[in-house]
C-alpha cells in the first residue's frame, strides 16, 4: 500500500495550478472592465431614472398581460392554451426595486467583457480541476490532506458552484469579479505561505471518512461562501435602496455599482437558498466527523477545538435561519448572522489550524 | 427577505433601516374585513409560535409594562394581579395573580422565537473561550502549563470556571434554557400541528385574485363538474382536499399540502432533545482508561490493571466488560520517501482476546479500526520501544530480568525511560538498589547539540544510553512513584575507574560489567509496545439515531413547500362558468405558481377555455358575497395569529428554482393591488 508519491504528477499539478491562476488573473480583469465599461453606460448613468420607471413598470410589464404559459413536457417546450397565472409580489413597498441590469448595465462592449469573463473563468476552472485531479493521481489519495490542498479544492468548488449557477440562471454574473478575484487570492496564498509538497496521510486520516468528512467540508464551505458573498452585497444594496426609497442623497459610485446588483431582495433569498440548502449537508458533515473520531478517538464529541468552532459554525447558521423566522431580526441581523457563520467556518478552517493546539492539527501548514 | 413576507397585507416588514411599519397592526379593528379573511387564509400554515410581544419594529420587546395583546389585563396596567380586594384573601389571590401572572409571561417569554434566537446565540458564544483557553479535561499538562506561566489571569479563570468551560454553571444554564425552551417550544407546536391534520384545509377568502398566485377562465362546463374535476387533480397531485358543502364554502375547493415539512421541522427539534439526552448519558456513563501493553503480554479488563482510569459520574465499576486480551505482535512503517520521511505508514495491532463465556478469538486494531468487545471498544493508541534488559548483582544472580517500556519523545522515537533494580545485593554484600536512566534511540545518532538522539522510528541502529545510579531508589517511601522517573535525590552516580560518570552504550546482545564490581548489565533485545484505550460510553447509538433524525428532519423542514390551493367556480351572469384559481404558499416561491398553472393546465380537458370576444382583466371588483361568519372556527385554528410570523420563512427550495430564471412565472406583478 506504500507507493511513493509520484513527483513528476505533483510538478504538472503545480504547473496546471500556475496556469490556472494566470487565467483566472485574465478573467478578473475581464470582469473589471466589464464593470468598468458597464459603468459609463447610458443605462448605469440613468439608474436611479430607470428605477423610478420601472417600478412603475413592475406591475404592468411583469403581469404577463397575455402570454399563454409556457409548458416544459418531456417532447420540448411547447405553448399551451392556456391560462394565465397572474402572480403577485408578497409585498409592499420597498420589495418592488427591481433587480439591477447586471454588471455590463446594458452596454454592448462591457456584455462582451462579461462573456469573455465568464468563457475564461470557465478555461481557469478546467486547468484548476486539472491540477486538483493530477495531484490526488500523485499522492494516490484524496487530494485535501492537507492545507494547501485544502486551499485548492475550496476554491475549486467555489468557481465550480459559480459557473454551474451562470449555467442554471444566466443571471449570476455579478458574482464573477467577487469570485475571479478571491479564488485568485487564495490560489497565491495556497501557493506560497500554504505550500505543502506531497505527501503520504498518516494512519489517522486513512479512513473511509477521510473521503466523506473532509470533501463535504471543503464543499460545503464553497458554497457558503457565495451566501456569504450575497450577504455583504445584500447589506449594501439594501442599505442604498432604503436611500434610493427616501430619496436620499447617493454617491455616484454607489449608484453606478450598486444600482447594478440584483435586488436586495433576491440577494437576500439568493443567500438564504445556498444557506439553507447547506446547512443540512453542513449538519451531516459534523455528525461523520463525530463517527470518525469515535472511531479513531474512543470519544465522538470532546470539544476538540476544530469541533468547537465546528459547532459555533452550526448554531451561527442556526441562529440564521431562525432569525429569518423572527419578526425584528429579518433582512440586516439575519444577513449579519449569515456572514457571521462564515467568518465562523473561516476560522474553523485557517484559524484552527494555524494558531490552536488541536487534535486536527496533523494537517499541517 | 420581503419577498417571502405574507402574501396577504397587514405585513409589517422590517426593513433594518429603521423604517416605521407600514401597515396596521393585524387584529386592529381599523383593518379591513378583507384583511381579516386572508390572514384566516394563511392562518396555520406554520406552527411556528407567535411572538406576541415583538412589534413590527422588533423593539417592543414585551416588558412586563409593556402592550400585551391577550386581553389578561389592561394596556398599561403596571402588574397581572389586577384589583386587589381587602384584606388577606384579596392580597392572597392577587399574589396568586401576580405570580401567576408573571409565570405565564416569563414562560411565553422563554419559548419565544426572540429569546430562542438569542440563546442560541448565547450558546454560540459561550463556546468560544473554551477554544482559545486551554481546557482540563482534554488537556491536563497544557492547561497546568498555563497555569504556572499565569498564576494571577488563572485565578481570574478559576472564579469563572474557563478551564473547564463545557462543564461550567454558566455554561449549562444556556443550554439547558435553550432546551427548556425548546421543549416548551415543541410541545405546543405538536399539539396544533396535530389539530392541523384532524383539521380541513382552510376556505377559500373572498377575493382569491389578492393571493400570489391566480388565475381565472371562462367555461361551458358546470360549476360542479369544474370542482370536482379540480378536487380530483388535486388528491392526485397529494394535496388534503375539502369539498365545499357547508356555509360559506359552497362552490369552492380548498386544498393543501406539504405538511411534512412541519413534521419535517418538529422531527428535527425532538431529535436535538434525543442527541442532547444521548450526550449526557454518555457523559455520566463512561470509563476510558489506557493500558500499555508490551508484545507478548496482556491485559485484563479490570481496575487495576489500568495506567489511567477515569469514569462518568455515574458509572460502576463492576460494570466493566469482562475480558482480556494480548498483543500477539505489533506492526509498524515509515516512510523513508524524501518528503514524506518519517511518516508514518501503517500501525497494527495482532491481538487475541478472550471473553466471559471462555470464548477466544484473533483479530486485529489498526488506528480507525477498533475492536468491539461487548459495550466496550478497544483503540490502538501508540507505540514504542521496550529494551529487554537483565541486571546480574555482584554475587552472580539475576537481580532483574525483563522488558522496560521507554516512552517516546519525539517523532523520530528518541525513547528515555528507567530501570529500576529494588532487589539487588551490592559488593560488601549489603542489600542495595540500582537504578539506570537514559534513552533507547531506535536510529542511534549523537551531536553536541543534542547528545545522542535518534533520527528514524525504525530500528536501523537500536542503541541504549544509560547512566547508572545506586543507593535508594525511594520506592519504600510510600509515596505512589511513576515508574518512568529516577528520584535520585537519594541515589549516588556510578563512576569507573578513572572518576568519570559511568555512561554507556549498548547494542542488542551486548552486555557491560558495572563498575566495583557490581555485576553486569546485559542489553538482550528489545520489544514493541503499544498502548491501548478501553472505553465505554451510553448512548452512543441514541446519539447517532438522533443525528440521522436531524438531518432528514431539516431535509423535510428546509426543501418541503407548505402551500394551500383555492378553486372556485361560480354561474356567470351570461349563463357561463368562472373558474378561479389561487395558490399561497408559506414563502414565494417560483414553483407554487408553477404548479398553479400546471393544474389549471390539467383542468382544461374538464374545462375548456372559452375564447372571450375581448380579454378581460380578472376582475377584482367583484361584488363580495356576506360573510356568514366572522371567523372560519374549524379551518383556522389560530385566527389571531400574527401573520408575519406565520409566514415569514422561505422555502428553502434548491437554489435553482430562483424566480429570476423566467420574466414570465414569478416577481412582482402588481396588478390586482388596490
Ligand atoms: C437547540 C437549539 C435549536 C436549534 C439548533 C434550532 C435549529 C433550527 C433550525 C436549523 C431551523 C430551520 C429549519 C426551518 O427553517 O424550517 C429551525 C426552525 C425553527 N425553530 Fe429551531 N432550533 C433550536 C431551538 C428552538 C427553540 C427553543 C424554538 C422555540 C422557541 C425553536 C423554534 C423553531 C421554529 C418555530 C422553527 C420554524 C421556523 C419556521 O418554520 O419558519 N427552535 N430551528
Amino acid at each position: 500500500m506504500m507507493l511513493a508519491a509520484d513527483q513528476g504528477l505533483a510538478d504538472a499539478s503545480n504547473v496546471l495550478v500556475y496556469t490556472a491562476m494566470a487565467v483566472y488573473a485574465l478573467a478578473f480583469l475581464a470582469y473589471v472592465a466589464e464593470w468598468i465599461l458597464g459603468g459609463r453606460s447610458r443605462v448605469a448613468r440613468t439608474l436611479a431614472t430607470l428605477e423610478a420607471e420601472a417600478r412603475d413598470e413592475a406591475a404592468g410589464s411583469a403581469a404577463p398581460a397575455g402570454p399563454a404559459v409556457t409548458v416544459r413536457g418531456r417532447n420540448g417546450t411547447s405553448v399551451l392554451e392556456r391560462p394565465k397565472v397572474v402572480t403577485r409580489s408578497a409585498n409592499p413597498g420597498r420589495a418592488d426595486v427591481p433587480d439591477g441590469p447586471g454588471a455590463a448595465g446594458g452596454d454592448e462592449r462591457g456584455d462582451t467583457y462579461g462573456r469573455i469573463a465568464v468563457s475564461l473563468t470557465t478555461l481557469a476552472f478546467l486547468l484548476h480541476l486539472g491540477g486538483v485531479v493530477t495531484r490526488a493521481v500523485a499522492v494516490e489519495r484524496g487530494p485535501w490532506g492537507n492545507m494547501y490542498e485544502f486551499s485548492t479544492a475550496f476554491s475549486m468548488v467555489v468557481t465550480g458552484a459559480f459557473l454551474t449557477l451562470l449555467l442554471l440562471r444566466r443571471r449570476m454574473r455579478w458574482l464573477g469579479l467577487i469570485v475571479a478575484g478571491t479564488v485568485l487570492l487564495d490560489l497565491g496564498l495556497a501557493t506560497t505561505v500554504l505550500y505543502t509538497e506531497t505527501q503520504q496521510l498518516v494512519p489517522a486520516l486513512d479512513s473511509i471518512w477521510m473521503w466523506i468528512h473532509v470533501p463535504l467540508a471543503i464543499f460545503c464551505g464553497g458554497l457558503l461562501y457565495l451566501g456569504a458573498i450575497s450577504s455583504v452585497l445584500f447589506l449594501f444594496r439594501d442599505r442604498y435602496e432604503a436611500k434610493l426609497a427616501v430619496d436620499a442623497q447617493i454617491g455616484t459610485f454607489s449608484r453606478s455599482v450598486l444600482g447594478r446588483l440584483p435586488s436586495s431582495a433576491t440577494l437576500d433569498r439568493f443567500a438564504y437558498r445556498i444557506n439553507a440548502a447547506v446547512f443540512p449537508l453542513w449538519t451531516f458533515t459534523i455528525v461523520a466527523g463525530a463517527i470518525w473520531a469515535e472511531d479513531a478517538w474512543g470519544r465522538y464529541w470532546d470539544w476538540d477545538p476544530k469541533e468547537t468552532w465546528a459547532f459555533i459554525t452550526w448554531v451561527a447558521y442556526a441562529c440564521y435561519l431562525h432569525a429569518r423566522s423572527t419578526i425584528g431580526w429579518k433582512g440586516r441581523k439575519a444577513a449579519y448572522l449569515a456572514v457571521a457563520g462564515f467568518l465562523c467556518f473561516l476560522v474553523n478552517y485557517y484559524g484552527v489550524n494555524i494558531f490552536f493546539d488541536s487534535l486536527h492539527s496533523y494537517s499541517g501548514k | 427577505m420581503t419577498h417571502e413576507d405574507a402574501p396577504h397585507a397587514g405585513v409589517a416588514t422590517d426593513h433594518g433601516a429603521g423604517r416605521a411599519p407600514e401597515n396596521p397592526e393585524p387584529g386592529n379593528p381599523e383593518v379591513p374585513e378583507q384583511r381579516r379573511d386572508e390572514e384566516s387564509a394563511t392562518a396555520g400554515l406554520t406552527t411556528a409560535p407567535l411572538d406576541v410581544d415583538e412589534g413590527a419594529d422588533g423593539s417592543g420587546a414585551g416588558t412586563p409594562g409593556g402592550p400585551e395583546r391577550d386581553g389578561e389585563r389592561a394596556r398599561g396596567a403596571g402588574s397581572f394581579g389586577g384589583t386587589r380586594a381587602p384584606g388577606v384573601g384579596g392580597a392572597l389571590s392577587w399574589t396568586a395573580r401576580e405570580l401567576v401572572g408573571w409565570g405565564r409571561w416569563f414562560w411565553r417569554q422563554l419559548t419565544s422565537m426572540r429569546v430562542a434566537l438569542l440563546l442560541l446565540l448565547l450558546l454560540a458564544l459561550a463556546s468560544i473561550p473554551g477554544s482559545l483557553i486551554p481546557q482540563e479535561r482534554s488537556d491536563v499538562t497544557v492547561a497546568a502549563d498555563f497555569r504556572r506561566r499565569n498564576p494571577g489571569l488563572s485565578e481570574v479563570y478559576d472564579r469563572f470556571q474557563l478551564f473547564d468551560v463545557y462543564s461550567s454553571i454558566w455554561f449549562s444554564a444556556i443550554y439547558i434554557l435553550l432546551f427548556v425552551s425548546l421543549i416548551g417550544c415543541i410541545l405546543p407546536r405538536t399539539w396544533q400541528f396535530v389539530g392541523q391534520l384532524r383539521a380541513r384545509p382552510p376556505r377559500a377568502p373572498r377575493r382569491l385574485d389578492r393571493m400570489p398566485a391566480y388565475t381565472t377562465w371562462r367555461t361551458a362546463t358546470a360549476p360542479e363538474e369544474v370542482l370536482a374535476a379540480a378536487r380530483r387533480r388535486l388528491r392526485k397531485r397529494g394535496f388534503r382536499t375539502d369539498l365545499a358543502d357547508q356555509p360559506g364554502r359552497e362552490g369552492q375547493v380548498a386544498a393543501e399540502k406539504g405538511y411534512l415539512r412541519e413534521a419535517g421541522n418538529l422531527l428535527f427539534h425532538v431529535a436535538l432533545i434525543v442527541m442532547l439526552v444521548a450526550f449526557a448519558a454518555g457523559q455520566l456513563y463512561h470509563s476510558e482508561g489506557g493500558k500499555l501493553v508490551v508484545q507478548g503480554s496482556g491485559f485484563t479488563n479490570a481496575l487495576p490493571q489500568y495506567d489511567d482510569f477515569s469514569s462518568g459520574r455515574l458509572y460502576d465499576v463492576d460494570d466493566l466488560e469482562r475480558f482480556g486480551f494480548t498483543l500477539d505482535e505489533f506492526h509498524y512503517g515509515y516512510s523513508r520517501d524524501s518528503v514524506d520521511i518519517g511518516t508514518p505508514t501503517e500501525f497494527r495491532a495482532d491481538v487475541t482476546y478472550w471473553t466471559d463465556d471462555g470464548t477466544e478469538k484473533s483479530d486485529t486494531i489498526e488506528v480507525n479500526e477498533p475492536l468491539r468487545v461487548g459495550d466496550a471498544k478497544v483503540r490502538l493508541l501508540g507505540h514504542g520501544y521496550a529494551p529487554v534488559v537483565t541486571v546480574t548483582d555482584a554475587e552472580g544472580n539475576t537481580a532483574f530480568s525483563g522488558p522496560v517500556p521507554f516512552l517516546p519523545q519525539d517523532s523520530a522515537f528518541t525513547s528515555t525511560g528507567v530501570i529500576k533494580v529494588s532487589d539487588y545485593v551490592g559488593p560488601d554484600g549489603e542489600h542495595d538498589q540500582l537504578g539506570f536512566q537514559g534513552f533507547f534511540n531506535p536510529t542511534y545518532n549523537i551531536d553536541e547539540v543534542r547528545g545522542p538522539h535518534s533520527t528514524f522510528p525504525e530500528p536501523d541502529y537500536p542503541v541504549l544510553t544509560l547512566n547508572a545510579f545506586h543507593g535508594d531508589l525511594g520506592i519504600s517511601s510510600g509515596i505512589p512513584q511513576n515508574v518512568y522517573q529516577l528520584d535520585t535525590d537519594d541515589m549516588e552516580q556510578l563512576r569507573d575507574e578513572s572518576g568519570d560518570l559511568f555512561r554507556f552504550d549498548l547494542l542488542p546482545g551486548e552486555s557491560i560489567e558495572l563498575p566495583d564490581g557490581r555485576g553486569t548489565l546485559t542489553f538482550e533485545r528489545f520489544e514493541n509496545w503499544a498502548t491501548f484505550q478501553i472505553t465505554t460510553r451510553e448512548g452512543n447509538s441514541w446519539a447517532l439515531t438522533g443525528a440521522m433524525a436531524a438531518i432528514l428532519g431539516l431535509v423535510g423542514s428546509l426543501f418541503l413547500q407548505r402551500r394551500r390551493i383555492w378553486v372556485r367556480a361560480r354561474t356567470d351572469a351570461d349563463g357561463m362558468t368562472v373558474v378561479e384559481m389561487a395558490s399561497l404558499g408559506r414563502t414565494e416561491s417560483a414553483k407554487i405558481p408553477e404548479e398553479l398553472a400546471d393544474l389549471a393546465a390539467d383542468l382544461q380537458p374538464d374545462a375548456p377555455m372559452e375564447r372571450e370576444p375581448e380579454e378581460r382583466e380578472p376582475e377584482p371588483e367583484e361584488p363580495e358575497p356576506e360573510d356568514p361568519e366572522p371567523e372560519g372556527p374549524a379551518a383556522d385554528p389560530d385566527p389571531d395569529r400574527d401573520p408575519d410570523s406565520a409566514t415569514e420563512d422561505d422555502a428553502g427550495t434548491e437554489p435553482d428554482a430562483d424566480a429570476e430564471r423566467k420574466p414570465d412565472s414569478a416577481s412582482s406583478a402588481e396588478g390586482a393591488r388596490p
